[in-house]
């Protein structure tokens, strides 16, 4: 399929993705930098925390010299780098292991309940914010806006514990709690994974669905459009096969960009849940200060947010031709 | 005066009008709901815990047999106040800063924007709990902690709006007249970029009652005995499992707050339709 067209385009468009990642790059050293002097700020440090307050000043500056704490801050921050990239972020205090290790046995779960969550919101987003960009400006469209913009602004607590309420109290359909025995069969493992997807979705759906809308009706308002009406096309068949394929760059764009409302939501809904996943680790770490742990887990996040945002930007670079000969 | 409040509100959509009253409301209720409650919000005054809706207690008993009502009713107090400071705090950071950039040299402004840029690629979630794990959260120091993570978006609508502004007519001829930068920034910039930040404003403030109930629902945010509306959804969660109106109720209060804020701002007039979004 590689004809000379692809080709072109990928000799113009490559040169832009490469600086937009390199760009992507500069801002997570930023990042990593925000986050370890944010770290810095906590009075007192891991060994005194470790060895209480009863410990010995030789104590604590054993240990301290043990994990290189007695060192000037740049020098700590090029290890905690380092080790970053390598693979070994340090040690957790409150786990007593590696925090590689401890992260290691949530970050599965937590990718499962994001894919999962994906695959049930966008088809549903798409669908709502077609309709309500082909209905622009009749009662549907209205009555789909203020029901968006509501769900927007819900609590995602609020959300959980209906659905709670709804499933596992009155209807006794789903479990409430989403633990996963280790030899679950696929359906047993989305039954309990039914009521978090159902929460997340609900949370970025609302998001996706009004940039959906607005992406579309940005290509509605171009000529071609018109011309095409003019023309007698119907107006379903004038969105199937005219609108959407250009609408393709700037939908892609805002689907993955509304997908960041995962990281977000998955901090409650995973809590409220119990499941074992990232975000609730993290605040397993936030509630214990476990600064390796902590530390280790934001720049995941920090990390997944910058790659969506990557993605969002290839998008648009890619389907947008002004973009690309610019 | 009383004219110019009529034609607003005639100018408001259903659901711009269903929006205000609903913000009028809450406003009320953070001034004047800790003098409405029908009992101590401290007493235990039920006989029951978990209880139903019952005449006695309107919203039902919490977990220890307290009135959620009143609860409810002083929990507003922190709710909305802590918000309103903090996005009070994190919109004039951030139109400030704008202004800032929009009258210095380029390097200032590059310096800036770098920073807030930074700020801006941490998710607002992540950075806060970062930041209360470091702080700790006390009052004061959740007001920073909001402020902190909801100022660098203010900054970049308020900076890009700045910066088409500066190269305005108007602004050149001040420039040409020798003004110098603080009547520059002050007196030709700031009062017209002055609605489109306030409808920021609203935005912000739905944020921060998002983030601020979510860190009181994880235990992070305002702690007892002082509680908010995200602290009595947390502390009442056991009760989950009968239904109890202790939890849902204060959690549909903060909805519609944060609903009927979106909604007003949504129809304000002289704005076509926008994304608004938790960012």
């Amino acid at each position: 399929m590689a004809g000379p067209a692809t080709r072109g385009l990928l000799a113009t468009a490559l040169p832009l993705i490469g600086k937009r990642i390199a760009s992507g790059a500069l801002t997570l050293l930023l990042v990593s930098l925000v986050v370890f002097f944010i770290a810095q700020l906590l009075p007192g440090d891991a060994a005194q925390e470790m060895l209480g307050q009863a410990a010995t000043a030789d104590a604590v500056a054993a240990l301290r010299e043990k994990f290189g704490l007695d060192r000037p801050a740049p020098e700590r921050y090029v290890r905690w780098l380092v080790g970053m990239l390598t693979g070994d972020p340090g040690y957790s205090l409150v786990a007593n292991m590696a925090v590689a290790d401890v992260i290691a046995a949530r970050l599965p779960n937590s990718l499962l309940l994001a894919a999962l969550s994906a695959l049930v919101s966008v088809p549903v987003a798409l669908t709502i914010g077609i309709l309500s960009a082909m209905h622009r400006d009749t009662r549907l469209d209205r009555g789909l806006n203020v029901a968006t913009l509501s769900m927007v602004a819900l609590p995602e607590f609020l959300v959980a514990t209906v659905a709670v309420l709804i499933f596992s109290v009155q209807l006794r359909w789903l479990p409430s709690i989403a633990l996963i025995p280790a030899d679950a069969s696929p359906w047993l493992v989305l039954r309990s994974l039914a009521m978090p997807i159902l929460s997340l979705s609900v949370i970025v759906i609302a998001q996706m669905a009004r940039m959906t809308r607005a992406a579309i009706i940005q290509q509605l308002n171009q000529p071609y459009v018109e011309m095409a009406l003019l023309k007698g096309i119907k107006p379903a068949r004038v969105v199937l096969t005219h609108v959407l394929p250009n609408a393709i760059g700037p939908i892609v764009n805002a689907m993955v960009l509304s997908l960041s409302y995962l990281l977000g939501g998955a901090i409650i809904v995973e809590t409220i849940f119990n499941y074992p996943g990232l975000a609730s680790l993290m605040v397993n770490a936030v509630t214990s200060r476990d600064m390796p742990l902590l530390q280790a887990c934001a720049m995941i996040f920090c990390t997944a947010y910058l790659l969506l945002a990557l993605v969002a930007d290839t998008a648009a670079i890619l389907a947008n031709p002004r973009l690309r000969n610019r | 005066m009383k004219n110019a409040i009529r034609s607003w509100v005639k100018a408001l959509s259903g659901s711009g009008r269903v929006g205000l009253s609903l913000v009028m409301l809450w406003l009320f209720l953070a001034v004047f709901g800790p003098f409405l409650a029908p009992y101590d919000p401290g007493a235990f005054v039920a006989h029951d815990v978990f209880a139903g809706f019952t005449a006695a207690h309107p919203l039902g008993s919490d977990y220890l047999g307290r009135d959620v009502l009143s609860r409810l009713l002083s929990g507003a107090r922190y709710s909305v106040g802590l918000a309103l400071a903090a996005a009070l705090v994190a919109s004039t950071t951030g139109t400030a800063l704008a202004l800032v950039t929009a009258v210095s040299p380029r390097w200032v402004d590059e310096g800036i924007s770098r920073f807030v840029d930074t700020l801006i690629s941490i998710p607002s979630k992540i950075l806060s709990l970062v930041l209360v794990a470091v702080v700790g959260s006390s009052l004061p120091l959740l007001l920073l902690v909001a402020s902190i993570t909801y100022f660098p978006g203010a900054f970049r609508i308020a900076r890009s709006l700045a910066v088409n502004l500066a190269q305005m007519d108007y602004v050149q001829v001040a420039r040409c007249r020798g003004e110098g930068a603080v009547h520059i920034a002050l007196r030709e910039i700031l009062p017209n970029m002055i609605h489109p930040m306030l409808a920021d404003f609203g935005l912000r403030f739905v944020f921060i009652v998002l983030l601020l109930s979510g860190l009181s629902f994880l235990g992070l945010g305002v702690q007892p005995p002082d509680a908010d509306l995200g602290s009595l959804v947390r502390e009442n969660i056991s009760g989950l499992g009968e239904a109890a109106p202790a939890i849902l109720m204060p959690a549909i209060a903060i909805a519609t707050l944060t609903v009927g804020v979106n909604l007003l701002i949504d129809s304000l007039p002289g704005r076509g339709r926008r994304i608004a979004g938790k960012e």
